[in-house]
């Protein structure tokens, strides 16, 4: 039987497990929009393609599937340039179909054109303009299996409108085979041999996990290898979740707002195990004088990232899952080692650190602080919900006074920084766990960036909440005035926010003001227990900074304390 | 340091702006680029020389082979290869200087291509050096127009 284009589309969707699409209609996709009531695909219609494309990535993000979003062409494929960019960053399995003007009027700058594929190139892990009606399937095949496998990454897939209102036969390919793209899953056993025995030999011993541990379902043995080696472990931010918040291994994150103990733990350590991680210079500071003493072995599925900061002298390429099962392996067959007695002062003097120095803040009489609202968002959620953040002050703290005792549990911009993307995520995120608690941390400044999805998240019932670290300021911009531009406050004063209770309540949803400490945890309790979407407004003291901070370019050792 | 790469490419619309994008996104110089097609239908042959230090040619060669279009990568430098460029040179050529510039044009082996009243195109392959030796001594007649390929390369069989 002959399909026509959109049906082969949302038929292959169906064969690649797809129940959930975030998108926005219009002229170029309407033979798809047509026939979506005509599968079991449920659609999400978004308010902004941006917030389609987070949407799909904080689905991803918090399930580990790939995440799927639908747009027309033009200013509809544009819209999703930062949202992909924001995927490409932090390698999230997602693909992206655009509309795209008919074949023939391809290059003739018709009406709703733009070339999204040449436009995408830079920020996707592939990208494909389907020309021909026969390679339709293949090429929906390829996408998912690129996007899911590897480095996971978006690739979109452009879609002319008379592709999709052809007709052919239908056969949806089994199994792919890309003669140029073959990624490497398995460790190269001398080299983990090579690690273990660097391993065995260390006295000051540190695991660094990044987002890589998460997006290959390495936690579990990660905990398992540090906990039986007594190794202590730090995380970057896209790797919070990777290692239970509540470990006594547990250091905190490391880098520019990293905690005390993890920092110096990186600057003594004399091994330093990266899983998963790309030593961004958010985390190393500068980097000549990152992690002076250790003898560094990197584990990463993605060649280019190994040797692309800092020297390297074990690399292994490998899914972190495989490696870590390999390293475990190898450990196991070493002689019985006391490691706790091993590593016993080393464990001591981290300790030390965290005692002299933990995360901590200035309370003040009548004034809300902005840690006090994560920790007690913590103490209510037991540290079972879904966290989303915006981007600045509020997903610092975010990162730094709320444990994260699973993977998946923490969805953040990490590698573009994207403002605006934590309430999108957030839906995603619901839509896949409608029985989770979701709960965005937001600035009033990042918030306003798409804060337009509240219609969405009332449309389909996502009871998503927003607590909105309210300073008044652009804070982590404010911050960096404060500290490094003799506090010239330079258009980072948003002189005139949105009553934002009102703005809930203009949606249908629930709006909430906090302006004491003592109505944190009761507002904060009702507003989660509260079927419908809720916007928390919590007024924080106004000059708020994050510390502890390394300053841009500085050492790790540098860091400005409370 | 001057690198040679060999790149082994799908033949597909957008493959050359993939490449050539990688280079200028990440901030890497391409000194020359050639493409053409090989005898496999539907894969081309990129050569591509660029410079750089040995951190930045790693990185390069790391991320060529990252594009999914690209199929194979092998940095020629470090291997005995075999190394080409055509170039035409539209030379100057009044009648007193014509003879010496046809004496030059024999001992470099190039082709005479076109002729006019004062003028001379030549027809030059060869390696850098070489090609650089020609363009030194020809213009002090006064080059008028030049046009070179980009290097194409491939490895010797006795390695």
């Amino acid at each position: 039987m002959e399909l026509t284009g959109a049906q082969i589309l949302l038929e292959s969707l169906k064969r690649e497990g797809v129940k959930h699409i975030f998108g926005f209609p219009g002229g170029a996709v309407i033979d798809i929009y047509d026939q979506i009531p005509n599968y079991p695909i449920q659609h999400y219609l978004v308010r902004h393609e941006q917030g389609a494309v987070h949407a799909a990535d904080g689905y991803a993000r918090s399930t580990g599937k790939v995440g799927v979003c639908l747009v027309t062409s033009g200013p509809g494929a544009t819209n999703t340039v930062t949202g992909i960019a924001t995927a490409y960053m932090d390698s999230i399995p997602m693909v992206i179909f655009t509309g795209q003007v008919p074949t023939p009027l391809i290059g003739n700058d018709a009406f709703q054109e733009v070339d999204i594929v040449g436009i995408t190139r830079p920020c996707t892990k592939h990208n494909y303009l389907v020309k021909d009606i026969e390679k339709l399937a293949g090429t929906i095949k390829e996408a998912f299996y690129i996007a899911s496998t590897g480095r996971p990454g978006p690739v979109l897939v452009d879609l002319p409108k008379d592709i999709m209102q052809a007709k052919t036969g239908y056969e949806y390919p089994e199994t792919i085979s890309i003669r140029s793209y073959n990624p490497n899953y398995l460790p190269n056993r001398k080299q983990v041999k090579k690690a273990v025995r660097l391993i065995a030999k260390a006295e000051k011993p540190l695991i660094y996990a990044g987002g890589g541990v998460i997006s290959s379902h390495a936690g579990q043995v990660l905990t398992r290898l540090a906990r039986k080696h007594a190794i202590p472990v730090t995380a970057t931010l896209m790797g919070l979740g990777a290692f239970p918040g509540n470990d006594p291994l547990w250091l905190g994150m490391l880098g520019m707002h990293g905690t005390f103990p993890a920092n110096m733990a990186v600057n003594n350590s004399d091994v330093l195990i990266s899983v998963g991680a790309r030593f961004d210079d958010r985390v190393t500071g500068k980097v000549n004088t990152f992690a002076p003493r250790a003898k560094i072995i990197h584990i990463d599925i993605d060649p280019t990232s190994i040797r692309k900061n800092v020297s390297v002298h074990i690399p292994i390429v490998s899914d972190c899952l495989n490696a870590l099962e390999a390293m475990e392996q190898e450990l196991d067959s070493l002689e019985d080692l006391d490691w706790q007695q091993k590593h016993d002062s080393w464990l001591k003097k981290v300790q030390k650190w965290a005692d002299e120095h933990p995360l901590k803040y200035e309370s003040k009489e009548g004034v809300v602080k902005p840690q006090f609202v994560m920790e007690k968002i913590y103490q209510i959620t037991k540290g079972e919900a879904i966290i989303s953040t915006e981007v600045g002050q509020n997903q610092m703290w975010a990162a730094q006074f709320y444990r994260y005792h699973a993977p998946r549990t923490l969805l953040t911009s990490g590698g573009l920084g994207t403002m605006g993307y934590g309430f999108p995520a957030a839906i995603g995120a619901q839509v896949a766990h409608p029985d989770k608690l979701v709960i965005d941390i937001a600035g009033d400044g990042s918030i306003q960036m798409n804060i337009q999805e509240m219609a969405t998240a009332m449309s389909y019932k996502l009871p998503v909440k927003i607590v909105i670290l309210n300073n008044g300021y652009l804070g982590m911009v404010r911050q960096w005035q404060e500290l490094f531009y003799n506090r010239n406050y330079c258009s980072t004063c948003l002189h005139l926010n949105p009553d934002f209770v009102k703005l809930a309540q203009a949606f249908g949803a629930e709006g909430y003001l906090i302006e004491k400490n003592e109505d944190v945890e009761p507002v904060l309790t009702k507003a989660f227990a509260s079927p419908l979407p809720c916007i928390v407004d919590v007024r924080v003291e106004p000059e708020e900074n994050v510390y502890p901070m390394v300053p841009a370019g500085a050492s790790l050792t540098e860091m400005l304390l409370v | 340091m001057r690198h040679v790469l060999s790149v082994l490419v799908e033949n597909e619309p957008g493959v050359l702006s993939r490449v050539a994008g990688l280079f200028s996104g990440r901030g890497f110089n391409i000194d020359t680029l050639n493409v053409g097609p090989t005898l496999e239908k539907g894969i081309s042959l990129m050569t591509i020389t660029t410079f750089g230090d040995e951190q930045i040619i790693e990185q390069i060669v790391k991320q060529l082979r990252k594009v999914v279009s690209v199929i194979k990568v092998v940095d020629l430098t470090d291997l005995k290869s075999v190394e080409r460029e055509m170039v035409l040179i539209k030379v100057n050529a009044e009648d007193s200087k014509r003879a010496e510039i046809l004496r030059v044009a024999d001992i470099f082996r190039c082709k005479v291509v076109d002729v006019s009243v004062d003028e001379i195109t030549l027809e030059v392959t060869g390696d850098q050096g070489k090609i650089k030796a020609i363009v030194n001594l020809l213009q002090r007649f006064g080059i008028k127009e030049f046009a070179r390929t980009g290097t194409v390369a491939l490895r010797r069989s006795m390695q």
